[in-house]
């Protein structure tokens, strides 16, 4: 599994495990812990999947996820967005803005690397 | 002249006279009250105090006592120039209580007693009785002066029943006109522009008669004067007494007289008549005097001495072949004489139906009330009171023969409707002025009257026996009817008008003083006497509520005021916000029942009728009382109500801030919730993936250490997030065990920074303290104290921007009460922040830098509530700075 994922999670340590998991699977994973920052990065060249925090400091994985499909180019882009949460109204919302699928903390790794898997169109 | 003419014309004048009442019906009827409203008819009206003794009998009075004749004008003149005001309350009591006549008034002023009403009417009738058949006797003496040169036989038999076709004509006019309709206002619309027209005739006849004698006999105004000036008769003389005592008689008559009373009040339909009046009928009075002295005058030079001095307007025509004045000239006394007539009989039949017809028929029949058609009633009793007015007048001019001097009996009249002055000024200027002292003035002065004016006017021994004039009744010669108390040199006349007016203001006086008035009374004398105060018409008179259905009350009104009582009634009921016609049965509503109902009946007649249908007599002490707390309650209540109104705004503005705080609370309950699992959640991913990771084995030695280490870090902050939880939840139940004892501030200050000198990051951290205010020793929970500091310490420690970050802990201690100020340098927090940090979760700022759950503010909050302080953010800091506040001992509540 080959493919560029930017990670954007303020949980270093939840970062940490994702970036792990991903990097041995063969993608490489960038990782940007603040919204603000995410939607600075978006603007540049755009990976091949999204992975987003819903609850993140400077800008809300909500408004990052808006941001991205307002742009014809990032359309495409499939996302992931992971959530502490869990709670139906999160993940409603996450729908309605676009997202490409849904997964909730804590998660088994091997769900998170199929999800990921089927997102990059390698499933 | 032919005598047929004179009859004819007379005939012809009759029918225009009923034709101009007829048409001045109609024209009321119809409501186009134009002309009639005109205050020149209302003065016109009030002509009639010129009758016909004015007309003949002045002239006599004026042959026989010169310009003393005069007194009898210039008292009503006085009245209007100087005592308006006097008019002007009379008119606007009459019109605001709807009085029907001045009995009614006098009645309904003393505690609507028909008592009352009845002597009223009793002295009205009396006095008025010989002032009726002095004016049939002009008539018919009038139609004898014509007669007496007519040898033909017919002409007999008509003068001797002249009086009784004149009265007959009279009654038919009067229960024409007089009792057409029953209306609320006994107001006679075709009667007054009749007598309107009968005030011009006799005007125009007597000036034209004068001006006939002063210029076609006399020879122009100079030598009439000349020659008055020559006269020197011994009842010429002037007699100063007799002028004062004349002057005030007449100025009380024009007052009292029930006709004067009937057009200057009852009649009246503006006020501001009265305006037009009070200067223009002095110069009516004047015009219709100025003649009198030169015809009489002249009629004494020209004249054989027998002649009748009364007739000499007629008879000075006659004797100079002036056949055409004569006959305006008995057109002029003819119209004095029936308009006076007529409307007495209107005034004194109202007054007797009202006050002795209908309460009689009343009481011997009660049921009348509820069955019979009441207006029918009303109306027969009213026309047969004016029968029975006319017929007392035809009487006393048969049995006294006509023979007593016209003027004299003018004045006789005058002093007895004199009497009820007291009473009626008494009432509307003076609140104390009670119905005993009425009955007693009107008793004495009625009494007196009659005794030394009224019976010896019959002449000696014909009622009094000759001797009791000599020497008194029973040989008491201070009674003597014309010496009274031994007043024997007085004129007659004035000595009863003195006495007789004495005794009763004293009598009046005395038993308003002595006697207490009944509530009703005290009412009707606020009304009256304030009757220019609106206010005073407010609780006019009440009623409670009583055993009458609304339509008994409704079948009663409609009988006795017709249609116009469904009217009032729906418009009643409609005011009240009701469906239907029937109204609530409300003091207000009676009482304006009983008003528009005395309009027809009289006060005192319409309140017993009220009084029979609630069941009881009178209005008393309690029923007023009652009256009263009613009004009281209804006060109470209102303000009760509207207490209630502002305490259930209150309440409910209370219930919705409960429920916006409940709403609140459950959002933030759910936010709570959601805040836990997410503070929950994160610990376990990481712990749950490096886990995984670590459970399948294949990683080199030192990446297994970190990642075995983040799952122990994670761990802890699981762990301590379940702490604060739990923590929270203790102290927030107040179920929190304290541990008091005694504590050194610096010594916890000291614990606290040692504590927080680890939280991350690590950075240059100063903290400046003065120990030397440190010197505290609290009784309190040592270590949950700490825990608040450290809090404090740590989050200035994270929180604060500032390089190199600096904490300034500043100490006061005051009045058994110590603030610990932790002041930072950083850029403090905003604030729409500082009312949000003591919540739960309410982290500010990136929370991997905070490290903490968000929760370490709301358990200090806690924390110090229960150590009975508080911890607030101190505003107005350069940085971010927060107060704690504690009692330097805190005493273990129940525990």
């Amino acid at each position: 599994m080959a493919g560029k994922v930017l990670l954007i999670e303020d949980e270093a340590n939840i970062a940490e495990a994702i970036r792990f998991l991903l990097t041995r699977d063969g993608c490489q994973v960038e990782v940007i812990g603040d919204g603000q920052l995410a939607l600075q990065r978006l603007r540049g060249d755009l990976p091949d999947l999204v992975i987003l925090d819903l609850m993140l400091p400077g800008a809300s994985g909500l408004d990052i996820l808006a941001t991205l499909r307002a742009e014809p180019r990032g359309r495409a882009v499939p996302v992931l967005m992971l959530t502490a949460k869990g709670q139906e109204r999160d993940r409603d919302a996450a729908e309605r803005a676009g997202v490409s699928a849904f997964m909730a903390k804590p998660f088994a790794n091997a769900d998170m690397r199929a999800k990921v898997r089927e997102l990059m169109g390698q499933g | 002249m032919p005598f047929d003419i004179l009859v004819l014309s007379c005939f012809v004048y009759v029918i225009f006279l009923f034709a101009i009442a007829f048409f001045g019906e109609r024209r009321a009827e119809l409501g186009g009250m134009g002309f009639l409203r005109s205050p020149t008819v209302y003065t016109l009206s009030l002509s009639i105090y010129c009758t016909a003794w004015t007309f003949y009998g002045a002239v006599g009075y004026g042959a026989r006592s010169g310009i003393e004749f005069m007194t009898i004008y210039l008292g009503p003149t006085l009245v209007f120039v100087g005592w308006w005001w006097v008019l002007r309350k009379l008119v606007h009591i009459g019109r605001q209580q709807r009085v029907t006549s001045i009995a009614d008034l006098i009645s309904s002023r003393y505690g609507k007693s028909n008592g009352l009403g009845v002597l009223v009417t009793l002295i009205a009738v009396v006095a008025a009785t010989p002032y009726i058949a002095l004016q049939l006797q002009s008539v018919t003496l009038s139609f004898a002066v014509f007669a007496s040169d007519q040898p033909v036989g017919w002409a007999t038999p008509i003068r001797a029943s002249t009086a009784l076709w004149v009265a007959g004509g009279l009654a038919l006019f009067t229960i024409l006109f007089g009792t057409r309709r029953l209306d609320a206002k006994e107001q006679h619309h075709g009667i007054v522009i009749a007598i309107a027209v009968e005030a011009v005739v006799k005007l125009v006849a007597l000036v034209a008669v004068g001006s006939f004698v002063v210029w076609g006999l006399a020879g122009g105004p100079g030598a009439v004067i000349d020659r008055i000036e020559a006269v020197n008769l011994p009842g010429w003389q002037l007699q100063p007494g007799r002028w004062v005592g004349l002057i005030a008689l007449s100025a009380a008559a024009v007052i009292c007289l029930p006709r004067m009373f009937q057009v200057l009040v009852v009649e009246n339909i503006d006020e501001r008549h009265l305006a037009r009046a009070s200067w223009a009928f002095p110069l009516y009075l004047f015009a219709m005097c100025l003649f009198i002295l030169p015809i009489a005058m002249v009629g004494l030079e020209r004249m054989p001495a027998d002649t009748n001095p009364d007739m000499m307007v007629l008879t000075l025509p006659l004797a100079h072949g002036q056949g055409a004045l004569a006959m305006l000239a008995f057109l002029g006394g003819f119209s004095s004489a029936t308009s006076m007539v007529i409307v007495e009989t209107v005034a004194l039949a109202t007054m007797l139906s009202n006050h002795v017809v209908m309460p009689l028929w009343l009481r011997l029949r009660p049921e009348a009330t509820q069955s019979a058609d009441l207006r029918g009633g009303i109306l027969l009793a009213r026309r047969l009171s004016i029968i029975g007015v006319l017929g007392l007048g035809l009487g006393y001019y048969r049995v006294s023969g006509g023979s007593a001097a016209l003027a004299a009996m003018g004045l006789i009249a005058f002093a007895g409707m004199a009497q009820v002055l007291p009473a009626l000024l008494g009432g509307i200027f003076w609140r104390g002025a009670s119905r005993v002292g009425a009955i007693l003035g009107l008793i004495t002065g009625f009494a007196t009257w009659a005794w030394t004016l009224f019976l010896p006017s019959f002449g000696q021994d014909a009622v009094i026996p000759a001797q009791v004039f000599a020497h008194g009744p029973f040989g008491l010669s201070w009674l003597r009817p014309e010496a009274l108390f031994g007043t024997a040199a007085m004129d007659p006349l004035i000595h009863s008008i003195f006495w007789s007016l004495t005794l009763n203001a004293a009598a009046f006086f005395a038993g308003s003083i002595l006697s207490f008035p009944d509530p009703v009374e005290r009412i009707q004398g606020a009304a009256f006497v304030n009757a220019f105060d609106a206010e005073a018409q407010g609780g006019r008179l009440g009623w409670t509520h009583g055993q009458a259905e609304p339509e008994a009350l409704l079948n009663l009104a409609q009988r006795i005021l017709g249609e116009e009582a469904l009217t009032f009634f729906e418009a009643e009921a409609r005011a009240q916000g009701k469906e239907g016609y029937l109204p609530d049965m409300t003091p207000a509503f009676l009482t304006e029942l009983e008003r528009r109902l005395a309009g027809s009946l009289g006060a005192a007649t319409a309140h017993a009728m009220i009084s029979q249908l609630f069941g009881r007599a009178t209005v008393t002490v309690e029923d007023l009382m009652a009256v009263a707390s009613e009004a009281a309650q209804i006060a109470e209540y209102s303000a009760r109500l509207e207490a209630n109104q502002t305490e259930l705004t209150r309440t409910a503005r209370q219930l919705r801030e409960v429920n916006e705080k409940l709403t609140q609370l459950s959002v933030q309950k759910d936010a709570f919730l959601s805040q836990i699992s997410h503070e929950l959640r994160t610990p376990m991913t990481s712990i749950r993936a490096f886990s995984e990771i670590l459970t399948e084995g294949d990683l080199p030695a030192p990446q297994v250490a970190d990642y075995g280490r983040i799952i122990h870090e994670e761990a802890k902050r699981l762990t301590r997030l379940l702490d604060d939880l739990l923590d929270l939840s203790v102290l927030e139940n107040g179920a929190v065990q304290l541990n008091l004892g005694l504590a050194h501030l610096g010594e916890l200050l000291d614990r606290a920074a040692a504590v927080a000198s680890q939280t991350r990051p690590d950075r240059a951290f100063r903290i400046e303290r003065d120990v030397t205010v440190e010197e505290i020793y609290l009784r309190t929970d040592a270590d949950r104290l700490v825990q608040v500091f450290i809090n404090l310490i740590s989050n200035a420690r994270k929180y604060c921007e500032a390089d190199p970050a600096l904490l300034r802990i500043a100490i006061r201690h005051r009045a058994g009460r110590v603030t610990v100020d932790f002041i930072d340098n950083g850029r403090g927090i905003s604030k729409e922040n500082q009312a949000l940090i003591f919540e739960k979760f309410a982290r500010l700022t990136d929370q991997t830098k905070a490290g903490g759950a968000g929760l370490g503010l709301a358990i200090c909050r806690e924390i110090m509530a229960n150590l009975g302080g508080t911890v607030a953010y101190l505003p107005g800091q350069r940085g971010a700075a927060f107060r704690v506040t504690l009692p330097l001992r805190l005493e273990r509540s129940a525990a």
